[in-house]
């Protein structure tokens, strides 16, 4: 869970290292940081879908960066499936040849990391809200998480993000199956989130009725990281 | 703003998309000097500059509300057919071509230029900055300025602009110091 304590220490410690520790500036930034939360969530429109680039610029494969938080490169254990749970009518679990059956999306994206940088790529995969649709979740799931393999890396979505139409659950990446070093089997995918949002090697999905935090989102990083 | 902005671009000290980083630029993957920065780490330096940037925004509006509603836009902002030949002559006073200084009213026409450039710098760094905070559901503004990584671009070269008319507008500060006078006080009216 995040709660205002851990994220006012997050904000302290940026604070801190800012040379100016002080309690003000963190309740400040933490004000500042629920206000700016409102407008993100203001500005988001579950109908407007992130315009497709076009084939020309898709970014070469090996100049896409991919990050894992594992010392070693995670790879998918023999019997690997997605499960689904939370406030849901049929906790389920999906085998990757399950998922792939189900209505599949495609889309070519601009994918937009905090640290600034942009890349494109196509992904195919299983629209999150279908999934949600199946497992039957509750109108009191208002936000998402997603765990993986990946040493504990997780993250947590608002719902309303987590079932916009280009929200998927991604196994092919430019044409062909997701490699490792990109989340296989199975990564969250998604033009309306930062990439830090967008969890790799996921063995998880829980809808929640409330919020929990993340990898990087406990370590002080924006919760929201809409884009 | 400045300082916070300059943490954030250390984090992809680079210009243009990953596999494409523009050949034009020459400080490409060089990050800006520590003290040049503000905010400690990617994540503080997010959170300073998303929380001043309104504050920013709420100044500038107030100024360009005023400066519209009181009139004074009238003798502060540059207009071309009225200014240019006064900031060219007042140029060449500076560069010492010119001996005596153009006919100067309450601004002459290169400080109406020069002042002009720094608001449009602003609304530009403030649409640009949207541009890349939100390059999906403000896609419009990305759009309109080329797309993220050429709004990254503007964003990044209107800080340039920004800092270099301060740094301008100092030097000429302390060339005349009385004008400091006129600066805080508004100066005569009319």
């Amino acid at each position: 869970m995040i709660t205002r304590r851990k994220l006012l220490l997050g904000l302290a410690a940026s604070t801190a290292l800012a040379g100016c520790d002080n309690r003000a500036a963190s309740m400040f930034l933490a004000g500042m940081g629920r206000w700016n939360e409102r407008v993100d969530r203001l500005l988001f429109s579950e109908n407007r879908l992130a315009p497709e680039p076009p084939a020309s610029e898709l970014t070469p494969e090996a100049a896409f960066p991919s990050y894992f938080i594992s010392d070693d490169m995670p790879f998918a254990p023999d019997n690997w499936a997605l499960k689904v749970g939370g406030v849901v009518a049929r906790p389920s679990i999906f085998s990757l040849e399950q998922l792939k059956r189900m209505p599949q999306t495609g889309m070519r994206i601009r994918h937009h990391c905090v640290e600034g940088w942009s890349a494109v790529a196509e992904w195919r995969g299983v629209q999150l809200r279908e999934i949600a649709r199946m497992v039957g979740a509750s109108r009191d799931a208002q936000y998402v998480e997603f765990k993986s393999f990946d040493n504990g890396y997780y993250s947590t979505w608002d719902i309303e993000s987590s079932l916009h139409p280009q929200t998927i659950l991604a196994y092919g990446m430019n044409g062909r199956p997701l490699y490792p070093d990109h989340g296989a089997p199975l990564r969250l995918y998604s033009p309306v989130k930062l990439g830090y949002k967008n969890v790799k090697y996921l063995t998880e999905v829980n809808f929640l009725p409330t919020r929990a935090g993340g990898y990087w989102e406990d370590q002080g990083y924006d919760w929201y990281g809409g884009v | 703003m400045a300082g916070s902005g300059l943490q954030i671009f250390a984090a992809y000290p680079a210009l243009g998309p990953r596999g494409a980083q523009y050949k034009w630029y020459p400080f490409q993957n060089d990050a800006p000097p520590s003290w040049l920065r503000f905010g400690g780490w990617l994540a503080g330096a997010r959170h300073w500059h998303f929380a001043i940037a309104w504050f920013l925004i709420l100044n500038g509006a107030i100024y360009l509300i005023y400066m519209v509603a009181s009139g004074e836009w009238r003798r502060r902002v540059f207009i071309p057919t009225r200014d240019t030949s006064n900031a060219l002559a007042m140029f060449a006073y500076y560069l010492r071509i010119r001996k005596t200084p153009p006919p100067e009213e309450f601004y002459n026409g290169l400080q109406r230029m020069a002042y002009t450039s720094a608001i449009l710098f602003g609304v530009v760094v403030v649409m640009s900055g949207l541009a890349i905070y939100k390059p999906v559901q403000l896609y419009w503004i990305t759009a309109a300025l080329g797309g993220y990584d050429v709004a990254r671009v503007v964003h990044l070269s209107c800080l340039v602009l920004l800092a270099s008319f301060t740094a301008m507008h100092l030097v000429l500060v302390v060339l005349h110091p009385r004008t400091i006078v006129t600066m805080v006080t508004g100066g005569q009216r009319g």
